[in-house]
């Protein structure tokens, strides 16, 4: 028989796959439809911003647009001595189109990231060069100040030649691309990066730690007292969470200062002395303290729901079969739980790890995380690349988390409820 | 070896949850060891919280329960050595069918040699050797179920406590399981308790039956007994079908009484009544009537078919005798009863013996 006579017909005479084929399509095209709000949403919203940042972070066109001339005469140039007169002479006819369009600022904050002392020797550049004589610009502009005169600051500029680098990653983590090209630390008493990096992991595990503590009693609770009590400690649990994250993080501003409730309890009890009260805020333990109360119900949400699920007949069949009460809990109950534990405490991880206001309000110089390191970068010395860079460090620390996570514990076991 | 009769004793127990209402009222129950008692009642007779009593997850408010002559009200469920199968099995879900049933031992330090015979023993017990790897959840229900039977023997306790393990089974798998639990308690002699509240079921398997009501234990005592001679008008209503009527005592005498009807009078077995003029309700199995009977009964009326079912082997007919339209017959299906009709007046005979004077409902 040949595979024709075989194919089944719809009543209209249309092969069957093919008119099934059609009746899927519509469907296919009304679920895209329905998505597609979202997905237009998510792209504009999510994926355009994350690849925007992940050109910024890269993106070094910059300083090679604005110094042309400079950059095609340096390809020659070994970087051994000082660069040859058709350098300078580039660099002369560059600098005074930048003066025309006003954006020689630009390029000394630019340089200055590259190598400090910048900034004031453009400046003197700047007002020199409108006196310049035609030729000979090497002698003319190494006589403006000593530094042009140190092959150090053209090396610089050369390094920010290319129109990608990948400098804003190596300086997220404290590394930098000497003269040589090769990879070092920063000096020692330099590197802020590589503590906060340590002191954000530090911070997002303990919080999870305590959350984790404080909420597996709770969800269990919550799980098997009765209805009537579990709604009441139910609403307890999400109050917080359905108040502003600003006016909490205030209270705990107010209840942990130096002249705050938490000290007056204490002092009135006689814990510490009047003139010796805590300090509880500006530095780690603020953090700790507001981001486990803040996180706590991410926490206990999924725990509940996984032990919502957990009957209890099994605790029951464990103490009836002869194991203690711990036995049963150890052995029965809390493998049982552990879907939620996964999520939760991943929830809490991830969100602590990149927590902002908070520690921003109560952590003080000691409490601050990276993210507060990437605003300040955003705000105060706006360079974004770096931010960016920064950004994206992060983002890829937490899905290599999850990818270990779900080594270790599996994704699938993840209940959120 | 004489067999302990007093294996389990509840002892003047009260069970109270609110302080208000008690739950279990005086209960006073012996069970015999090795022997299979079920605790047949409706939802909410106190049935469970007897055996959850027993289990040790519930503690009595008033008096005190026995095991083998040790008073047991203050040692924890873990240390009783009882096993259990619960209502949903309550197996662990988390576990192998293996580790379920190692789970007993491995907590009493049993070697692993050791357990792995026990293990194996149990499991050819309710016939599911090679399934000792799989997942519960891979298993059917009625697996399940054997899992879970085996499971609370597998630590060889003297006593195991059902909760209506086989509610949740469809009706050819529970009753088939029925046999398969009877036999495992004949094959080893172990104490059973069971609780239930599927009357068949009781009749079924138990060498006794106690029939649980408003916290009170109404009738202990075996199948047979408690189906041909119940001792109030619950146990009667509760355990298979009954006709009734009700009524006041006009006569007692030689072992017979005479109970007034609104319209005649009929002669019964005086069970609970002691005197003239007494209410009674009159209770009479409906296979213990017969239709146009040739002997000689004590009771012969008339009445009028008032409906007719058609059952297969039997049919059942729905009379309306001396006021109670509601009088059922079972009759045989065979060729003599074709006068069986709609509307027909039919005469109804049945022995005084059989019809039970109890209290009024």
């Amino acid at each position: 028989m040949s595979s024709e006579t075989k194919q089944i017909l719809t009543t209209d005479g249309i092969p069957l796959e093919v008119s099934l084929k059609k009746a899927e399509k519509k469907n296919k095209i009304k679920a895209f439809l329905l998505v597609a709000p979202l997905l237009l949403f998510i792209i504009i919203t999510y994926v355009f911003p994350i690849g925007d940042m992940l050109m910024r972070s890269v993106d070094d066109k910059m300083v090679t647009e604005m110094l042309p001339k400079t950059f095609k005469s340096m390809e020659k140039w070994d970087g051994q001595d000082l660069p040859p007169e058709e350098v300078f002479e580039a660099f002369y006819f560059d600098f005074q189109k930048l003066i025309e369009e006003e954006r020689e600022g630009k390029l000394s904050t630019q340089l200055n990231y590259t190598k400090n002392g910048f900034k004031s020797i453009i400046k003197k550049l700047r007002r020199k060069s409108k006196s310049f004589e035609e030729g000979n610009y090497k002698e003319q502009i190494m006589s403006v100040h000593r530094r042009w005169a140190d092959v150090e600051y053209w090396r610089a500029i050369k390094r920010r030649a290319p129109a990608y680098t990948y400098q804003k990653y190596l300086k997220g983590i404290d590394m930098y691309e000497n003269e040589k090209g090769e990879i070092i630390n920063v000096p020692e008493d330099r590197r802020v990066h590589r503590i906060l990096w340590m002191r954000t992991l530090e911070i997002a595990f303990f919080v999870t730690v305590f959350c984790f503590l404080m909420a597996y009693p709770i969800a269990h609770l919550l799980a098997t007292l009765p209805m009537k009590y579990s709604n009441l400690l139910m609403i307890c649990v999400l109050l917080p969470f359905w108040t502003s994250l600003l006016v909490r993080t205030a209270s705990w501003m107010i209840l942990l200062q130096q002249q705050g409730i938490v000290n007056d309890f204490f002092v009135m009890i006689g814990l510490v002395s009047d003139d010796n009260r805590l300090e509880m805020m500006f530095n780690k333990t603020g953090s700790y303290v507001a981001m486990t109360q803040i996180l706590l119900p991410f926490m206990v949400l999924p725990l509940y729901s996984v032990m919502k699920t957990i009957s209890p007949s099994l605790m029951r069949a464990g103490k009836s079969l002869g194991g203690t009460p711990f036995v049963a809990f150890w052995k029965v109950y809390f493998p049982l739980t552990i879907p939620g534990i996964g999520a939760g405490c991943l929830l809490v991880f991830i969100l602590a790890i990149g927590y902002y206001i908070t520690p921003a309000l109560v952590g003080g110089a000691s409490g601050t995380l990276i993210s507060n390191q990437i605003a300040f970068h955003m705000k105060s010395t706006l360079d974004w690349s770096f931010a960016s860079a920064m950004g994206l460090m992060l983002l890829s620390g937490v899905l290599v988390i999850y990818w270990l996570y779900n080594k270790l514990v599996g994704i699938d076991n993840i209940k959120l409820g | 070896m004489s067999v302990n009769k007093e294996f389990v004793k509840f002892d003047k127990v009260d069970k109270s949850y609110d302080g208000k209402v008690l739950v279990v009222k005086d209960l006073q129950l012996d069970i015999a060891e090795g022997e299979f008692i079920t605790m047949l009642g409706p939802s909410g007779s106190g049935k469970t919280t007897c055996l959850m009593m027993l289990a040790g997850f519930e503690t009595p408010t008033n008096g005190e329960i026995y095991l083998d002559g040790n008073a047991i009200s203050s040692i924890p469920p873990h240390k009783r050595g009882i096993g259990m199968v619960f209502q949903n099995y309550a197996l662990f879900p988390h576990m192998t069918v293996y580790e379920n049933l190692a789970f007993p031992l491995r907590v009493r330090k049993i070697p692993k040699d050791e357990a792995d015979k026990k293990i194996d023993k149990a499991l050819s017990m309710v016939s599911l050797q090679g399934f000792a790897q799989r997942m519960p959840g891979q298993l059917s229900g009625g697996q399940q179920q054997r899992v879970a039977v085996a499971r609370s023997l597998v630590f060889d306790p003297q006593l195991v406590l059902m909760d209506e393990p086989l509610g949740a089974l469809d009706k050819n798998l529970r009753e088939s399981m029925q046999y398969e639990i009877k036999h495992i308690h004949e094959s080893i002699g172990v104490t059973v308790v069971y609780v239930t509240h599927d009357q068949s079921e009781a009749l079924t398997m138990s060498n006794r039956i106690a029939v649980f009501n408003d916290g009170k234990v109404q009738q202990l005592s075996s199948p047979d007994e408690l189906y041909e001679k119940p001792v109030n008008s619950f146990v009667a209503e509760f355990i298979g079908e009954n006709n009734t009527f009700a009524g006041e005592v006009a006569d007692i005498s030689g072992g017979k009484c005479k109970v007034k009807l609104a319209s005649a009078d009929i002669l019964a077995n005086p069970i609970s009544v002691k005197g003239k003029g007494e209410r009674t309700t009159v209770s009479l199995r409906p296979e213990r009537a017969l239709i146009n009977p040739s002997d000689k009964m004590d009771n012969i009326h008339k009445g009028k078919i008032e409906e007719v079912i058609y059952h297969g082997d039997h049919t059942r007919v729905r009379i309306n005798l001396l006021g109670n339209s509601e009088f059922i017959l079972k009759v045989p299906n065979s060729s003599s009863n074709l006068d069986i009709k709609l509307g027909n007046e039919i005469k109804i005979g049945w022995n005084s013996e059989d019809a039970r004077a109890l209290d009024p409902k």
